[in-house]
């Protein structure tokens, strides 16, 4: 891809590796993702996919290379940093606040977004907007009738939609979603799937995903991620039918479909 | 690739949101209202001095078991060293005392904001470093701290004033409106203000950004970290407000006792106010209060009871962590929901069958206990004792033999019924649960 004049990709990857005492876990990944893009990265298990998303986002540091958010640089920055900037993310494996209800769960994730940081003289109860926000983003993730129960006993596929909420709340531009549906009945993905579409409008997403129907419905464009490089990117179409993606994953991947 | 339409957005911009107060609300005011009235009635109540001595010490008990909580129960770290920042607070505080000119100027109610910044500069200096990790790393840090500012107190004697400690005396200060503390009646509503007061601004402190964040790092601190919050620093936070109040309960201790040794810095005293705090329930901002007067109540009153009363507090630690992990406060929220659907009633029934049996079963286990203690610990040749208002001899082998009895057969009866009363307790939670 050839530079262009005009404003930086909302994230751009430049030789980014990573290794884990000797085994090297992303082996030189470059990634350009336009702003407003959906992004979908796929690969077979234990390619590095989890771990490329820990890296944008800050859980690891990497070895080498370097990650842009809006043209900052913000490899090797915290987490709270990366998410002070405009990126937020969810997780492959459910994590939400169990003890705290749906509704604070919520608000929590609106706090520092409103520019509430480390505030001990405002009343949460008190701020209209923040419960406002609250509510709204319960009814767009379908859980206003759950918002006093602990987040704890909710159902699987509610705490996966909370999961979503909680990452969305705070007004971030690029979405992460690491497995969105993993773990889920047909009928709770084409949910799960319904809500992605609507609550990341306008904004950038990336995501990770093994179910190649969301992928091929939802995604602009797909990078096709195996032992820690990216051996193909593009439309949905051009990389169904790219011979390296055939022959490293995708046939198995859609033969394991039908 | 085609060029998204969307241009480069800057992240959102983000202002504070100006609030838009609500009304204070009866329902929300009311619990406060009657806990100002009830510490104002109580003197009216219990006249005697040693009744308001201790409820002196419970009030400052109190305010000690909250500040705790704070770091326990809201932000999920467990201290063994909480007594340092009340110790240093306290020992400043008699300093100032001690320091006529300053203190004939100061009216004596404001001397615990001393004591309070006094602890918070000490967790300001503490909180730095020990606050980066929560669990094992944190509490191991707080005992290493506790034990080291204890063991300061036999080094740096000038501040601490060695093992006889240091004291100082409260009538020096300023009269305050012509009040100055000579009577215990006086220093209990000066307590009685503080407590107050430190309550209302901890319980507001949990419903803050910070506060509400503390739980959110309680719960999951990598999940708060991608909501934009560094873990450490709302840890921090927590941990220094927690040592203000600390220090303000030290101050109290001051004024109250006129003096402070080694051992309000020690462990035991840490160990102490985790117990206190764990006991009454670490999940509700009023359990602490709970466990503070229970625990003060058993250390005056059945102290004088009994010697081994400390060995009854910790069976009951064990059971509370055991069998009610949410302590005297889950307990008694267990039965909100019952109460809300009506349908407390069906509790009554089960309650008795199996806690009369249960109370009968504890009071024989602890009349055996004092029998034995009697057996082997008084003097030779005194051979009665007084149980219950029953004098007896403690070598004969019928009062042991009904004692255990009563515990075998207490224990027997309570087991059997106690899973009706699980049952029950389920059904009268359940809505319409007398239907089904």
């Amino acid at each position: 891809m050839t530079a262009t004049p005009g404003p930086p990709p909302a994230l751009e990857i430049a030789g980014l590796k990573k290794s884990f005492g000797k085994a090297e876990i992303i082996r030189g990944v470059d990634l350009s993702i336009g702003a407003g893009e959906r992004h979908a990265v796929i690969g077979p298990n234990g390619a590095g996919k989890s771990t490329l998303f820990n890296l944008i986002t800050g859980r690891f540091p990497p070895s080498s290379g370097a990650i842009r958010l809006h043209g900052h640089d913000i490899s090797g920055k915290a987490p709270f940093e990366i998410n002070r900037m405009g990126l937020s993310r969810s997780f492959q494996i459910t994590n939400i606040f169990p003890r705290m209800t749906v509704f604070e769960n919520v608000r929590c994730s609106l706090l520092w977004a409103q520019g509430y940081r480390y505030s001990f003289w405002h009343m949460v109860n008190r701020s209209r907007d923040l419960n406002e926000g609250a509510e709204d983003i319960l009814e767009q993730i379908n859980l206003t009738e759950r918002r006093d129960l602990p987040a704890g006993v909710l159902s699987y596929a509610e705490q996966r939609a909370l999961e979503i909420g909680i990452t969305i709340a705070g007004g971030a531009n690029v979405i992460m979603l690491d497995e969105p549906t993993a773990g889920m009945s047909h009928s709770e993905t084409d949910y799960i799937v319904n809500l992605i579409e609507k609550v990341t409008e306008n904004k950038t997403l990336v995501m990770v995903e093994h179910d190649m129907g969301v992928v091929f419905g939802l995604a602009d464009r797909i990078s096709v991620l195996v032992y820690g490089e990216i051996i193909a990117t593009g439309r949905p179409e051009e990389v169904r039918s790219n011979p390296k993606v055939q022959e490293a994953y995708l046939g198995a991947a859609l033969e394991a479909e039908h | 690739m085609t060029e998204p339409d969307q241009k480069h957005t800057p992240p959102p911009a983000r202002t504070p949101v100006r609030a838009r107060p609500a009304p204070v609300t009866l329902a929300n005011a009311l619990p406060w209202i009657l806990g100002g009235l009830f510490l104002l009635a109580m003197p009216f109540i219990f006249q005697s001095n040693s009744a308001i001595t201790i409820m002196n010490q419970m009030a400052i008990t109190i305010i000690f078991a909250l500040s705790y909580n704070m770091l326990l129960g809201q932000g999920g770290m467990l201290s063994f060293g909480h007594a340092v920042y009340m110790g240093v607070g306290g020992f400043l505080c008699v300093h100032i005392m001690n320091w006529g000119d300053v203190f004939a100027l100061m009216p004596l109610p404001v001397l615990p904001v001393f004591g309070g910044v006094f602890g918070m500069g000490l967790a300001l200096i503490v909180g730095s470093f020990s606050t980066r990790k929560a669990g094992t790393i944190f509490a191991m840090i707080s005992l290493g701290v506790g034990e080291l500012i204890a063991a300061c107190s036999v080094i740096i004697v000038a501040f601490f004033g060695g093992e006889e400690g240091i004291s100082g005396d409260r009538t020096y200060g300023l009269p305050f409106f012509g009040v100055e503390f000579l009577h215990q009646i006086e220093v209990y509503y000066l307590t009685a203000f503080w407590l107050m007061l430190s309550a209302l601004l901890m319980f507001l402190f949990s419903r803050t950004p910070i506060g509400r964040m503390a739980n959110a790092v309680r719960d999951n601190p990598e999940r708060a970290e991608f909501l934009g919050y560094s873990a450490r620093w709302v840890r921090f936070y927590s941990f220094v407000a927690a040592g203000f109040f600390a220090g303000i309960a030290g101050g109290l201790f001051a004024i109250n006792y006129e003096i402070l040794t080694e051992e309000n810095l020690n462990l035991a005293t840490s160990g102490q106010i985790l117990l206190v705090t764990f006991l009454g329930g670490v999940g509700f901002f009023f359990g602490p209060i709970l466990g503070a007067i229970l625990f003060t109540l058993l250390q005056t009153v059945l102290s004088l009871q009994t010697e081994i009363w400390q060995l009854y507090v910790g069976v009951l630690f064990l059971a509370t962590v055991m069998y009610f992990p949410g302590g005297l406060a889950g307990v008694l929220m267990m039965h909100a929901l019952p109460l809300r659907l009506g349908q407390a009633g069906l509790l009554v029934g089960p309650y008795i069958r199996t806690l009369v049996p249960a109370v009968v079963c504890a009071l024989g286990a602890a009349s055996a206990m004092e029998i034995l203690f009697h057996l082997r610990h008084a003097a030779l040749g005194e051979s009665e004792m007084t149980l219950f208002w029953i004098t007896f001899d403690s070598h004969a082998p019928l009062p042991l033999a009904i004692a255990a009895v009563a515990a075998v057969a207490g224990f027997w009866l309570a087991r059997r019924s106690a899973p009706a009363m699980a049952e029950a307790w389920h059904k009268a939670s359940t809505p319409h649960g007398g239907a089904a």
